[in-house]
């Protein structure tokens, strides 16, 4: 029996691995040629300007908020056209120029091997100690993903061109089938711990099979998600239940992104009524400051805000224990986030954070469980969802 | 000097009721030594400790103005030898010329006598009160009279004396004066002085030690050989740095603007001169014919006025006439500076420091009294990065040990801004970090705060000269250490560079083949040559800074560059680090078979 079993497993296995071989490398080849000759090209710039005694450096496009524009028009963040130079002979960015290069030549193997591997895997693999010194070519994986993240933008290739993938993060369980890497997954049937979003959710790993869900309900964390999944609230109500543990993940981001994108649903957010939740609500619907090279796949200008609102305080009568004061850096944070540009000119979330902040408080989604256990699955969200009550 | 002292009547149960002539009968002089007996405070023997580096520093500062005065390179010989507790035997021989038989129970029985308090010239004795009072102390305290061999030529006998002081008289009594031709091995060069003195006295290391006093004497007269042996019996040797006397400092008249109405009368009272016109022109310094038509003409006189005819009235005008007159500042041959190439030999064998500078500031004049201001400061090296700078005060080559923070030195530096020069300097206070600063004064009359000459009065004058001269050294020192901290910069850009193009080269290699030598030499050329720009850059003040700087042809500047890493030392000028105490025991060694080969002789 045992052995049976065991050579069981080893079939399926070599099957699973023929099958996503198939399915990723047709699309592969020719992204993964596209990616590996710009390494190349920016090493040979470098050999080049090297060898006839020129500066060797390379263009970053810039990653702050100085560089950021908001497109009116697709109603997301973009990035600007600045770069900044990295070159070698600056005291300040020679250890980064050594690092990108490392990490551009482990790319490159990556691909050439056909493998992928976490950021941690990447700051492994870039790690040695620079022969005759002590220094260490990386002193913690922190500086690995900023690196990476250079190269991303500075190679106009994403993380998983360059075969690399972030911790995975966020949760997901609903009325639909996908597969992942050739296994088919029914979401329906996760159990009370759901399903993992893994951080790769381009179609060549992820397709969606069946989708009967009407809606997605992102929720802000793990809690609040078991919440709703043991009510069984996306069978109730017919939708899909994600979770992004706090500000969600790329891939949380680029799988809601695509749901919505490729199988017309609607998005709508639960999250804490305070600045931070405000922020996330922001990052789904326009996308991130760090990462707007990638808003336009990420980014889901459609996107609802359902709740907590700051008036529900008085409206569903609160008790005073679930008030957390704001502090100063919420203040500021508050009305940082009340001047972006895609809330200046909406009155409502205008008037969303001058409540919260009159107020003087912050609730959290949990804060309805003083009302009842179930209060958010069974009350809440069905009364915010059939009067049609959220911002935009 | 005699004083007097109403003594009070002894209490009764009712009041005294004295008269004037019941009075009388208790009033009587008091002899200076028995004053300076009872406040022996006064002269530098507070306690014990204080009294023995007194006593010492009298003795060796009287060998060192006989040395010079003699014209000879001093060799001091200082020895203190602890026969009990709390009593020691100091000892201390010079090489100088010896004193005649005749003077030698006047110089060292009796208090305010000497050749150096009725002239104006600069040495280090001023007014004739230091080792008789030594003498003195040692007689109260043990009992024990002073010992004094001196021999003055080849061929002349050594004679000892022994003497014991009368307090009440002020005039020394002389025990025993005998010739000792046995003793004249004791003087190598032929000639010299013995001064042996039983005290009462407390042997302490550290900061204001004997050690302390003699390590700084060896700074500032790098002229001199100062072999010390210790109450441990070590014998430590400064030897000399330089082999040249100092100059013979002049004796100079007085200025008119140094002297105040009461002297003015009393000059033209002791007058030799019969005319007014010779009197300011013989008697004073820097007054001619028509400077003294001009002071005289201002005072409603003339030239030809007797003296005889000058009375309180006259002197008054006289004196008034002369604030009023502009003079020429008084002639400066009389000072003698150190040097600053001296300053800087003799800080650089006592101080173990990177960088030395040395100012000597042009002589400048304080109530008519000239004087001279020489500063050097070390930086860095072995010395302590902790403490707060080491401020090292003299006067007229005396180092000064006690009241540091009532001194013009000490104040004068903690009012310089170092911060300037690139040290943290706590408000009001001196700087810290690895710093020696070094002041001294030279002038014919240095103003003291006390007899004990332990700290220079604070004139506005003497503080702004010193100010000046602390400037200048700190510019220097300030210059030195962008420098340092700018090759430091490019040294570590350099290495940064070259670590990083190792790393370069292998990816290009690896990424799109390229020859990794060549890549690398490429680009190790370009590193060199961009950190060498880097090196040429123009300092703040425009200049172009070669390879030794504005500093390299600064004859003011020592730069020690194997010293520059060498570790911090603890405490390296006053504790004795490890490293000097080594060095100073092998010279131990050599020295004492010398003086073994001396006592067969």
């Amino acid at each position: 029996m045992a052995k049976k079993k065991t050579n069981k497993k080893v079939t399926k296995k070599t099957t699973k691995k023929k099958a996503t071989r198939k399915v990723g490398s047709a699309v592969d080849k020719k992204r993964d040629d596209l990616t590996k000759k710009k390494i190349e090209s920016l090493a040979t710039s470098i050999v080049t300007r090297s060898l006839s005694q020129k500066e060797p450096t390379f263009e970053i496009p810039t990653r702050s908020i100085s560089n950021m524009k908001y497109n009116k028009k697709k109603r997301i963040l973009e990035m600007g056209p600045n770069t900044q130079t990295r070159s070698l002979f600056n005291l300040g960015q020679s250890r980064k120029f050594m690092q990108s290069l490392l990490l551009a030549k482990g790319c490159r193997d990556l691909i050439d091997a056909e493998k992928t591997l976490s950021l941690r895997g990447m700051y492994y693999m870039g790690l040695h100690t620079i022969p005759g010194t002590k220094e260490k070519t990386f002193n913690d994986q922190g500086e690995s993903d900023g690196i990476l993240e250079d190269l991303e933008v500075s190679l106009d290739g994403l993380r998983e061109e360059l075969h690399v993938f972030a911790k995975k993060r966020g949760t997901m369980v609903g009325n639909i089938t996908v597969v992942d890497n050739g296994d088919e997954i029914n979401c329906r049937q996760m159990g009370s711990g759901g399903y993992a979003i893994p951080s790769i959710c381009e179609p060549n790993v992820m397709q969606f099979k069946k989708c009967e869900a009407d809606f997605i309900l992102h929720v802000e964390k793990d809690t609040v998600w078991s919440r709703f999944n043991e009510d069984r609230f996306w069978e109730k109500h017919n939708c899909i239940l994600t979770e992004g543990s706090g500000q969600p993940p790329r891939g949380v981001r680029r799988m809601l992104h695509r749901m919505h994108k490729e199988l017309k649903l609607p998005v709508y957010c639960l999250l804490d009524c305070d600045p931070w939740g405000h922020y996330i609500y922001s990052v789904i619907k326009q996308g991130s400051i760090n990462l707007a090279f990638e808003s336009e796949r990420m980014a889901i200008p459609d996107a609802k805000f359902l709740g907590i609102r700051s008036k529900d305080y008085d409206r569903l009568d609160l008790s005073d224990d679930v008030k957390i004061e704001l502090n100063d850096r919420d203040i500021t944070r508050a009305k940082q986030i009340a001047a972006y540009p895609w809330f200046e000119g909406k009155r409502e979330w205008q008037r969303e954070i001058k409540t919260m902040l009159n107020n003087g408080f912050k609730m959290e989604v949990e804060s309805l469980i003083t009302k009842d256990i179930s209060y958010v699955t069974e009350e809440y969200v069905p009364a915010r969802l059939k009067e049609g009550d959220f911002l935009d | 000097m005699p004083k007097t002292k109403i003594k009070t009547p002894k209490k009764k149960k009712t009041r005294s009721n004295a008269t004037a002539e019941t009075m009388a009968t208790g009033q009587r002089d008091i002899s200076v030594s028995e004053f300076f007996a009872k406040n022996r405070h006064l002269l530098g023997f507070d306690n014990p400790r204080k009294a023995m580096l007194t006593a010492i520093k009298e003795a060796v500062d009287n060998s060192l103005d006989a040395c010079e005065e003699g014209g000879i390179l001093p060799d001091i010989y200082v020895r203190v030898l602890q026969i009990s507790e709390s009593r020691f035997k100091l000892t201390i021989r010079d090489n100088g010329p010896g004193i005649v038989k005749a003077q030698i129970e006047n110089i060292f029985g009796k208090l305010l006598y000497g050749s150096k308090f009725h002239r104006l010239k600069m040495s280090r004795g001023q007014q004739g009160i230091g080792i008789s009072a030594a003498g003195m102390y040692g007689l109260m305290t043990t009992g024990k009279p002073v010992v004094i061999i001196s021999k003055t030529g080849k061929r002349k006998p050594s004679h000892e004396v022994v003497l014991k002081m009368d307090t009440s008289k002020n005039r020394p009594t002389v025990i025993s004066d005998e010739e000792h031709p046995e003793d004249d091995t004791l003087f190598a060069d032929g000639h010299g002085t013995q001064v042996s003195i039983e005290l009462e006295g407390k042997y302490q290391k550290g900061r204001q030690s004997i050690d302390e006093y003699l390590e700084q004497t060896a700074i500032a007269n790098p002229h001199a050989t100062v072999t010390y042996v210790t109450p441990t019996n070590e014998t430590i040797v400064f030897p000399r740095a330089i082999q040249e006397l100092p100059e013979e400092p002049k004796e100079i008249k007085p200025h008119p603007k140094g002297i105040e109405l009461g002297t003015l009368i009393q000059m033209l009272e002791r007058t030799e001169q019969r005319q007014l016109g010779g009197f300011l022109t013989k008697d004073f310094c820097r007054v001619g014919a028509t400077k003294a038509r001009e002071i005289t003409k201002g005072a409603g006189m003339t030239g030809q006025t007797w003296i005889k005819t000058v009375g309180h009235a006259e002197a008054e005008n006289l004196y008034e006439s002369i604030q009023k007159t502009r003079i020429i500042a008084p002639s400066t041959d009389c000072l003698v500076p150190i040097g600053s190439k001296a300053l800087l030999a003799g800080l650089l064998k006592e101080v173990k420091a990177e960088f030395f500078a040395a100012s000597t500031r042009p002589p400048s004049v304080y109530r008519g009294n000239p004087f001279q201001i020489e500063v050097a400061i070390g930086y860095g090296g072995g010395l302590s990065r902790d403490d707060s700078a080491k401020v090292l005060r003299f006067a007229n080559r005396v180092p000064l040990l006690y009241s540091q923070s009532s001194c013009c030195s000490f104040k004068a530096v903690a009012e310089t801004s170092w911060k300037n020069y690139g040290l943290t300097q706590p408000r009001n206070s001196i700087p810290s970090g690895p710093l020696v600063v070094m002041v001294h004064m030279v002038s014919v009359w240095v103003p003291f705060t006390s007899e004990s000459k332990e700290a220079i009065a604070d004139y506005d004058e003497i503080r702004k000269e010193m100010k000046l001269a602390l400037q200048e050294c700190g510019r220097k020192l300030g210059t030195y250490l962008r420098r340092r901290k700018r090759m430091a910069r490019e040294s570590e850009r350099r290495s940064v560079f070259e670590r990083y193009i190792g790393e370069i080269s292998r990816c290009c290699n690896s990424l799109v083949g390229a020859d990794t030598d060549k890549l690398y030499k490429a680009l190790l050329k370009q590193a060199k040559r961009r950190t060498d720009e880097a090196d040429a850059q123009l300092d703040d003040e425009g200049q172009l800074v070669d390879d030794n700087g504005r500093l390299g042809n600064d004859d003011d500047v020592i730069i020690v560059d194997e010293m520059r890493d060498i570790p911090e030392q603890e405490d390296s000028l006053f504790g004795n680090s490890d490293k000097k105490k080594s060095k100073k025991k092998t010279k131990k060694k050599v020295k004492k078979k010398t003086t073994k080969k001396r006592g067969k002789k």
